[in-house]
């Protein structure tokens, strides 16, 4: 027997637990629920009655204050024929699709870059993480300037180089790409992610590698990438979550204009919701939205055997 | 580039030198690339902050002036005294204060908790929870808001801290899920290790896994220090009497029109100058916590 399965089979120490004789395993059931619990307790206080909450809405017919009819799934029927629905979703998953690699690579490769030994590394990052900490509101005001058709930073910096820009958030084809530049430019966040990835990595792998006449290059594909496999997957799937529920920059900038050109699947059930007071409808859009990511989520997940690696994973 | 660390500085053959005139060329080409491609994105991401500082202290008729004025003709502070007198800022950030520290201090410990449990612990029905745990960022808040805001009013909690605090030290999804990542990556020989010394799993959390996660939890603490500074949803909802309003709904106070214009007697330059005032102290802790969290490199004792 090996020291790591004797270690595996040594009692975790005296207690409660040895006192009710439990077997190992009980007892890891017991630790198991013991540490999760403060999310346990929210999952049942707060987030499955609000969840179960909507769930029931989206087969009632109500605006949550006069009253309530009954009408099974005519909600979720009703979303087949409604051609504002499937603009959302056509727009929404355009965004997503853009956005997900797009901010991967963006927030990647400013990580590695800022991972170099350089001078006044604080500087930096913090130039590249502000971005992603300015509040709501203060983001479109910027970009609601920087993305001005006529006095905009963009549009006035392409015209020094003598290309006349689009019209940004006036223009249906322009206003989506405009939100993806405004996403891409909030990257700092995941950017610290990465960072924080990068510190992880012991710098043995490094040291073993160098002796086994890895190059720069090496060391990178394999000891980099593979170390930092499980932020990328970490981000890649809050990326998927949150680009799918992409909302305030519609909501502020263009209120789902022009033409319903950014009209995102969350905007869209909140304008059914809050201003139609079709509570119903909007929380079965939100439950068939929920059902859209859920899918991803889980391709992503089951992908992820064949190329997250855990240096820690349970055998 | 690629070839750099793979020849060691041991050639000594004098013949040889070029070689490594060579490399040190190749090195100092790098380095300007490298300084060259920081400082592009650089002035790229940090030019809408350039221009939200000079209006701030810019007259209002000049702001969207074209050709952009960089450098305002006089710098004025009024934008910045104005609004400041005639709203309860202190107060806004008093409030904000205590949220914030609340709420890292609770955060920081509950995901810390949950996600060893996660990442470390073989207990029944695991995979399928954590599953549950993802799920529960899939709903968009939207249309959870509403009953999670009928509890907390049953409640009678409504214009007080709690629906803003006790979510937080019950920790949520993405922070768990986030720390669950960096925890994988955590060799499982050292829990081995300290199971011999005898420690249990509260030990093996605080003796092993916390202090070899500094990184994973100071950008948790930078986030949530951002997320509640910043945090402008709940506040709207659960607060209502401006005597507990946060930084970030005092900023709503200048109410902003939809295309960004302000649409009260403040101006876009007043809008400007609170946001920078309320952007410092983020500056201030990411600055200090990224130097002390995320610049130093760990070691562990075990090789892959």
């Amino acid at each position: 027997m090996t020291d790591q399965a004797i270690a595996r089979r040594l009692p975790v120490r005296r207690g409660l637990a040895d006192r009710l004789n439990l077997s190992p395993q009980a007892r890891d059931n017991v630790a198991g629920f013991l540490f999760i619990s403060p999310w346990l307790i929210h999952f049942f206080m707060l987030i499955l009655f609000a969840m179960i909450s909507s769930l029931g809405i989206s087969f009632l017919k109500t605006d949550l204050l006069t009253g309530y009819k009954f009408v099974g799934l005519r909600n979720y029927q009703s979303m087949f024929d409604d051609e504002l629905f499937w603009k959302a979703m056509t727009i929404t998953a355009y965004y997503t699709f853009t956005m997900v690699p797009c901010g991967t690579i963006m927030a990647l490769s400013i990580a590695l870059l800022l991972n170099q030994d350089i001078k006044g590394l604080g500087f930096w990052r913090m130039v590249y993480y502000l971005p992603s900490v300015v509040s709501g509101v203060a983001v479109a005001i910027l970009w609601g300037w920087v993305l001005n058709p006529r006095f905009g930073l963009l549009n006035q910096g392409l015209a020094m180089i003598g290309i006349p820009g689009p019209r940004w958030m006036y223009d249906e084809i322009w206003a989506v790409p405009g939100f993806i530049m405004m996403g891409l430019w909030g990257a700092g966040g995941a950017m610290l992610l990465y960072l924080a990835g990068l510190q992880g990595i012991p710098t043995a792998l490094y040291e073993a590698a160098k002796i086994d006449g890895a190059n720069a290059w090496h060391r990178f594909w394999h000891v980099t990438i593979p170390m930092l496999t499980p932020t990328i997957f970490f981000n890649l799937l809050m990326n998927i979550i949150g680009s799918f529920q992409v909302f305030t920059q519609s909501y502020i900038m263009t209120s789902g204009g022009p033409n319903n050109a950014t009209l995102t699947m969350v905007l869209y059930l909140y304008r059914k919701g809050f201003e139609d007071f079709k509570f119903g409808y909007a929380s079965a859009i939100a439950w068939a939205l929920f059902a859209i990511i859920f899918v991803f989520t889980i391709m992503v997940v089951r992908t992820s055997d064949a190329w997250v690696y855990y240096e820690g994973k349970l055998k | 580039m690629a070839e750099m660390g793979q020849r060691p500085a041991l050639l000594k053959g004098q013949a040889l030198d070029w070689q490594m005139v060579f490399y040190k060329a190749v090195h100092v080409v790098g380095r300007i690339l490298l300084y060259g491609i920081l400082l592009v994105g650089a002035v790229v991401f940090a030019m809408p902050f350039i221009w939200m500082f000079r209006s701030s202290f810019m007259p209002k008729h000049l702001v969207y002036n074209v050709p952009i004025i960089w450098i305002p003709p006089r710098f004025g502070l009024e934008h910045y005294i104005e609004p400041w007198k005639s709203l309860p800022f202190p107060i806004f950030y008093r409030n904000t204060i205590f949220i914030t520290f609340m709420n890292i201090i609770g955060l920081v410990l509950s995901s810390s908790l949950v996600a060893f449990g996660f990442a470390r612990i073989r207990f029944w029905g695991r995979d399928w929870i954590f599953l549950l745990l993802l799920s529960t960022m899939m709903l968009p808040f939207q249309v959870t808001m509403i009953p999670i805001y009928l509890f907390w009013s049953r409640l009678g909690a409504v214009n007080t801290f709690w629906p803003l605090i006790v979510p937080e030290w019950l920790t949520n999804a993405y922070n768990v899920f986030l720390l669950r990542q960096f925890f994988m990556t955590i060799s499982p020989d050292l829990d081995d290790a300290a199971r011999i010394d005898g420690c249990g799993w509260f030990g093996i959390y605080s003796r092993i896994i916390v202090p070899l996660s500094k990184p994973a939890l100071g950008v948790i603490a930078i986030q949530a220090f951002a997320w509640n500074w910043n945090n402008f949803m709940a506040p709207l909802i659960y607060l209502n009497e401006p005597r507990n309003y946060t930084i970030a709904l005092g900023l709503r106070m200048f109410s902003i029109g939809p295309a960004g214009h302000a649409v009260t007697r403040y101006t876009m330059a007043d809008v400007m100058a609170m946001t920078i005032i309320a952007l410092i102290p983020c500056l201030i802790v990411f600055f200090w916590a990224q130097k002390r969290f995320i610049q130093g490199i760990v070691i562990t004792g075990v090789k892959g």
